[in-house]
């Protein structure tokens, strides 16, 4: 069992009178790497800042390493950590200055900084820029000396504050990758806060969910994308598809649910009557033209619906639909989008397996 | 023609000719006005950083002091450390008035404003994350405040510049609080207007010349730290 090396303990933030943090607990344990996620104003950015004890809380209590901090002991505790952010503000000076920063400050010697620099300079790909001065960087390898600057102290605790937002496409995805590299070298224990899904799903052990302050779930990567609390987990970790529904028979674990156009036999612990949604991704909702009825078959549902609208991006098409039951949205590669000949008004079959529904 | 002519002939003779008095003329003012400067720095930055970034009631009023005194007319700051330092003034006992410290005190009252309104707008301009992203690296506060400094250097440079600038060319204060007394309280300003009253324009321009050399080398140093490394601008036109 890894030590819980920071605690939060009923933090409340406020601002202005509206709470914007509400935490009961949270616990971030040794080597490991959580992410939290959410929609903008959730309170992430907030969040982080009382972690790294850069903003104190209205109330409640951080413990690092079992220690709870307060203003004595605040520097020494911050010293322990370091925050990377989205915008990597840089002083007006060289990367190498930039980056060996956080080591000066700690009056740590020259050859020292040298000698832990160079590495994580080469590292992060950025060893020939040393002497560059950093206005003249362009965004992904200025958050590359932002993540230098972080990454040489060799903290206890790295906090991320969305690092890849501010970066194009192609950068963002090379610097993703790198870090799931660098992460699972080190073993740093991270929590980074993010809205991006794809970012989450890459670096995540376990992925917290943060709506309007709260933590509305905390689970691993599988649970909470596969398995979400309730509709709101479900419309952040990007579940389109939520199909409200009534459930009609229950018996040892199989429900029959009943929904507007159609019913469907799924696994699932709720009583008779009880208000169900339907839950099911994008990229599990299949399309065609079958000449098939609705009906349920052999675990499939099948329901007709209208193209609502195409919204076409590199490599997939979403498609967004109209049912009886209420509004889909599918995920259709190019090759079977161009086969099918999708124009917007069709009427098209649209099926998704029993299996891959979540009840809540 | 023939005047300014003969004014620069004469301010030559004077300066290289090694004038004991003038050279001590220029040595008191480079005295009282960088000692007034280096206070008024010392005083100002700090002032500036509080008020740009702390929030306390009453600080929007202080804010707009500020900026009013940088435009403080000298005469009028003159006027009141006179009533104030005035033998029968309540300052009297100090016996400071026709002093060089009075004329510093009165340089400080005009340079601090200059100085303090600077600071506090280049401290403004700076992003607010930027100290959270030092503290976020393990800075102090101390060290927080030190690389915003570091960072606002351009800015600083200039409300030096600026500060020393508004009380090396200021005559009026340093008139009525100095009293322009030979070998005592007598500067570059004050040897001018004294010259040029008694038809002595050839002292005078020279006096004058002197006073802009000095400026112009002060201020092409400090401006030769500052454009170091500076990036160039695109072409706007």
């Amino acid at each position: 069992m890894a030590e819980t090396l920071l605690a939060l303990r009923d933090i409340t933030v406020r601002h202005g009178g509206s709470t914007v943090l509400d935490l009961q607990s949270f616990e971030v344990d040794g080597g490991e790497v959580v992410v939290v996620i959410g929609p903008n104003g959730a309170g992430k950015s907030t969040l982080l800042r009382v972690m790294g004890l850069l903003q104190p809380a209205t109330s409640g209590n951080v413990f690092f390493r079992g220690v709870l901090a307060g203003r004595e002991n605040s520097l020494a505790i911050r010293r322990r950590m370091a925050s990377v952010f989205q915008e990597p503000l840089l002083l007006d000076s060289t990367v190498y200055a930039n980056a060996a920063l956080g080591l000066k400050l700690r009056g740590i010697d020259r050859d020292q900084i040298d000698k832990k620099l160079r590495p994580w300079l080469e590292r992060l790909g950025i060893g020939h820029l040393t002497s560059r001065r950093v206005r003249t960087l362009s965004g992904g390898e200025a958050q590359r000396t932002s993540l230098a600057r972080g990454l040489v102290l060799d903290p206890d605790l790295l906090l991320l504050d969305e690092p890849f937002s501010a970066l194009d496409a192609p950068t963002r995805e090379t610097l993703i990758w790198d870090m799931r590299e660098i992460l699972a070298e080190t073993q740093i224990t991270t929590v980074m806060v993010t809205h991006e899904l794809q970012e989450a799903a890459a670096l995540a052990q376990r992925i917290g969910v943060l709506s309007h302050g709260k933590l509305v779930q905390l689970g691993t990567a599988g649970e909470i994308f596969a398995q979400p609390a309730n509709e709101e987990v479900a419309a952040i970790v990007g579940i389109e598809t939520r199909i409200p529904a009534v459930v009609e028979q229950s018996s040892n674990g199989t429900l029959t649910v009943r929904f507007e156009g159609g019913k469907a036999q799924i696994q699932g612990n709720f009583s008779n009557g009880a208000r169900v949604t339907l839950c099911v991704r994008s990229e599990d909702i299949d399309i065609g033209h079958e000449p098939e009825h609705p009906h349920c078959s052999k675990g499939v549902v099948y329901m007709r619906a209208k193209v609502r609208k195409l919204f076409p991006s590199s490599a997939q098409v979403r498609v967004a639909l109209q049912a009886d039951c209420g509004r889909l949205v599918a995920l259709v590669g190019k090759s079977r989008f161009t086969e099918l000949r999708l124009r917007e008004g069709d009427e098209i079959m649209a099926s998704f397996r029993c299996q891959s529904v979540h009840l809540i | 023609m023939e005047l300014i002519w003969q004014g620069i002939v004469k301010a030559l003779e004077l300066v290289f000719g090694g004038d004991r008095e003038v050279w001590a003329i220029t040595w008191l003012s480079l005295k009282i006005s960088g000692s007034a400067t280096l206070i008024s720095l010392l005083l100002g930055i700090p002032l500036g950083i509080v008020l740009a970034l702390t929030r306390f009631p009453g600080r929007a009023v202080g804010a707009a002091l500020v900026n009013t005194g940088m435009g403080l007319p000298p005469v009028v700051v003159g006027l009141f450390i006179s009533i104030g330092l005035w033998r029968s003034g309540p300052l009297g006992f100090l016996e400071l008035i026709y002093t060089p410290v009075a004329m510093v005190v009165a340089q400080v009252v005009i340079a601090l404003p200059i100085v303090a309104g600077l600071t506090m707008a280049s401290f403004q301009s700076l992003d607010p994350n930027l100290a959270l992203q030092l503290l976020g690296i393990g800075a102090s506060k101390l060290q927080v405040l030190w690389l915003l400094c570091k960072e606002a250097r351009l800015s600083l440079l200039a409300a030096v510049m600026a500060g020393f600038g508004g009380v090396i060319s200021e005559v009026g204060a340093s008139m009525m609080v100095g009293g322009n007394i030979r070998g005592q309280t007598r500067v570059l300003t004050t040897a001018t207007v004294l010259e040029t009253g008694k038809g002595n324009f050839d002292v005078a321009i020279a006096l004058g010349l002197i006073l802009l050399a000095l400026c112009f080398a002060l201020n092409l140093f400090l401006t030769h730290i500052q454009q170091r490394g500076q990036m160039r601008w695109p072409r706007l036109s």
